[in-house]
């Protein structure tokens, strides 16, 4: 039984972290109707720019509040950027072309980051996993029993702080301008476009802002598995997908139900049978929604139109 | 859409001859290709190299870009061909059929493994293709590469299949001629396909699957056959890779295999048979043309040999987007490599026009 409450408290701390990358997909889905197959990807450079920052600051200062938090932002503030230029550079020019170029496109984009990362000359990491820095000192927050139930500070703080963005972004959505004029392109971007909104400002800061998001994420997933390498933004980028498939892609509160199912889900499997069969009980998830339920927990279905 | 007209082009065979014509000459030519260049052990590996991923690119090419269904797990039909086909060898090893020469009753084993392979591919591919029945685009594309990771997860979890570290000791009978034999055929059906009814029906799914299904187009029973085709061949391919190489394990056929063949066929022109050949032969002998290369150059750019393998991957990336942004179409586009010569090397286009 604490077993079993055990997984549950590792599978919601990993179900936050999913959330916040697949919050990042469900944004840009929303706006563009494009899935952003780079976005793992995307997570990934987060973590490179985190762990880059961490090392820059030393092993004093990178556990200070302000060095995390010059982490957090550092990484979230490149993330932006590269977010920024994936959108101008290689998603605008193909805005009204077919929907499979921006696929192709984004599966290229995503495949020249993971496998670009593991190249090892000039600033590039290299393939080796290394250790992520400890920026915050694990310590027990919560122990049940003779250490039968152990919750960990930063399986706390990661709560916390996915909690903090995701409340920041239904607020975004839902309170301000800018979330309105973002609702308003992603149900129909051209008659936006002709009420005034700057369409291409407005798909440009979402794209920002769910970069910026994954980034986060990457960071609490590297606090967790203390370990970075450039091929972690696929798999955490798959697990993601499938969460905001699993909710209703397009969904923000979809987002986060099915990441936190997803992570409980990763978190049984592993934990009662073998690692090895994680992806594809993540594969398997995905396509048994896909087949009966495709618009998720959360969507509406809408019939398509000719 | 390839040019009706081609179709018309006279023949100086009568009827019965054309259908077996084609077979004969090519299974001449390879077998003296067999004789003149089988001696020669790095040729040999590399056109088996270049021979499968051509097969492969064919064959996705039937469901990519002739029915415009986007299938990015292709490595996943050449996994379950490899290693179905390679157990079968296995468990044949020792057999012989008596009343022929060795070697022949081998190639025999071999044709029935690679059947065997690409039949359990096919069935495979028949799975894949369901779900295309409710799935458009995108998601499509999402569950084709799940059911690839989801096989090669199986195998690497199952011990009778040698788990992660694969099988080893399948015996070595691939040849030239078997690999490019099948190159043959796999393009025959492709080009067959791509200039029927049957095809035509492709083509129209691939424009507009509403219009098609409007048009009286079966486009369920059409999009699933395309799938069992193509996986066909793939497994075949599977089955002839695992008879050349030492040892095959599920890390052969990850998503980065599949990937690969996605760039040769969008590089070659979604829907052009000849220059998914041309794209998969030059995106197979240039990485290997450097590595070799470089390693003869000696000293250090031997390091640049290994270099090669380690950035093949981003530059397909890049190419990628490139690609789309530059070329959508691809090489060729949907058109063949004797409709872009020019009109006075081309007894087709004459013809056409």
């Amino acid at each position: 039984m604490s077993d079993f409450i055990q997984h549950l408290i590792n599978g919601i701390a990993a179900g936050t972290i999913y959330a916040l990358v697949a919050l990042g997909y469900t944004m840009v889905y929303g706006v563009l109707k494009l899935i952003n197959f780079a976005h793992g990807d995307v997570m990934m450079v987060g973590v490179y720019f985190g762990y880059a920052t961490a090392f820059q600051l030393g092993r004093v200062a990178r556990t200070t509040l302000w060095g995390v938090l010059a982490i957090f932002l550092v990484a979230m503030a490149g993330c932006a950027l590269l977010g920024f230029l994936i959108e101008r550079f290689a998603y605008r020019p193909l805005r009204d072309k077919p929907r499979l170029t921006a696929l192709i496109t984004a599966i290229g984009i995503s495949f020249a980051l993971s496998y670009g990362f593991q190249l090892d000359f000039g600033p590039l990491p290299g393939a080796a996993p290394r250790a992520f820095p400890e920026v915050i000192q694990p310590t027990e927050w919560l122990v049940i029993g003779d250490r039968e139930v152990v919750v960990w500070n930063w399986q706390v703080i990661s709560l916390l702080i996915a909690a903090a963005l995701m409340v920041g972004l239904q607020y975004l959505v839902f309170r301000t301008r800018f979330g309105r004029a973002m609702r308003a392109v992603s149900f129909d971007h051209r008659v936006a476009g002709l009420m005034g909104i700057p369409t291409d400002r407005v798909i440009a800061v979402t794209f920002m802002l769910g970069s910026a998001l994954a980034a986060g994420a990457g960071i609490l997933y590297a606090i967790k598995d203390t370990s970075v390498q450039p091929l972690m933004g696929l798999y955490v980028g798959l697990m993601a997908f499938v969460a905001a498939v699993v909710g209703g892609i397009g969904q923000v509160p979809g987002a986060v139900v099915g990441a936190l199912l997803l992570g409980l889900i990763e978190e049984f499997v592993v934990g009662y049978t073998a690692s090895s069969w994680r992806e594809a009980v993540a594969f398997g998830v995905l396509i048994l929604v896909l087949l009966f339920k495709p618009e998720g927990l959360f969507g509406r279905a809408s019939a398509e139109k000719v | 859409m390839p040019e009706t007209a081609a179709l018309a082009a006279p023949s100086i065979l009568p009827i019965w001859a054309r259908g077996v014509t084609p077979v004969l000459v090519a299974a001449g030519a390879l077998a003296v290709a067999q004789w003149l260049l089988g001696d020669s052990p790095f040729f040999v590996y590399i056109a088996s190299i270049v021979g499968v991923n051509t097969i492969l690119a064919v064959s996705l090419n039937i469901v990519n870009g002739m029915t415009g269904q986007f299938s990015i797990g292709h490595a996943g039909f050449m996994a379950v061909g490899a290693f179905i086909s390679g157990k079968v060898s296995l468990a044949f090893g020792d057999t012989a059929i008596a009343a022929i020469p060795e070697s022949a009753s081998d190639q025999v084993f071999l044709v029935g493994s690679l059947l065997a392979g690409g039949t359990g591919a096919a069935l495979f591919g028949f799975l894949v293709g369901l779900p295309s029945l409710r799935l458009r685009g995108d998601y499509l594309a999402i569950v084709t590469l799940g059911f690839g990771e989801i096989i090669r997860v199986i195998v690497q979890n199952t011990p009778s299949l040698g788990a992660a570290l694969g099988l080893s000791g399948i015996p070595q009978t691939s040849s030239l001629f078997m690999v490019w034999f099948w190159v043959f055929l796999t393009v025959l059906v492709a080009r067959r396909i791509a200039n029927s009814a049957h095809g035509r029906s492709l083509w129209a799914i691939r424009e507009d699957e509403v219009a098609a299904e409007a048009m009286g187009v079966d486009t369920t029973a059409y999009k699933v056959r395309s799938f069992v085709i193509s996986s066909f061949f793939a497994g075949v391919s599977g089955g002839l890779f695992a008879h050349f190489v030492p040892i095959i394990n599920p890390n052969s056929f990850t998503f980065v295999k599949s990937m690969e063949v996605v760039v040769m066929i969008v590089a070659g022109g979604l829907g052009s048979t000849t220059g998914a050949i041309v794209a998969a032969v030059a995106l197979t002998l240039l990485p290997e043309g450097l590595r070799s290369l470089f390693t003869a150059l000696g000293g250090g750019n031997a390091d640049l040999a290994q270099k090669v393998d380690q950035i093949r991957m981003p530059i397909y990336g890049l190419l990628l987007v490139v690609l789309m942004l530059a070329r959508p179409q691809g090489l060729f586009g949907t058109r063949e490599v004797w409709d872009v010569l020019p009109r006075w090397m081309s007894r087709r286009r004459r013809s056409a026009a």
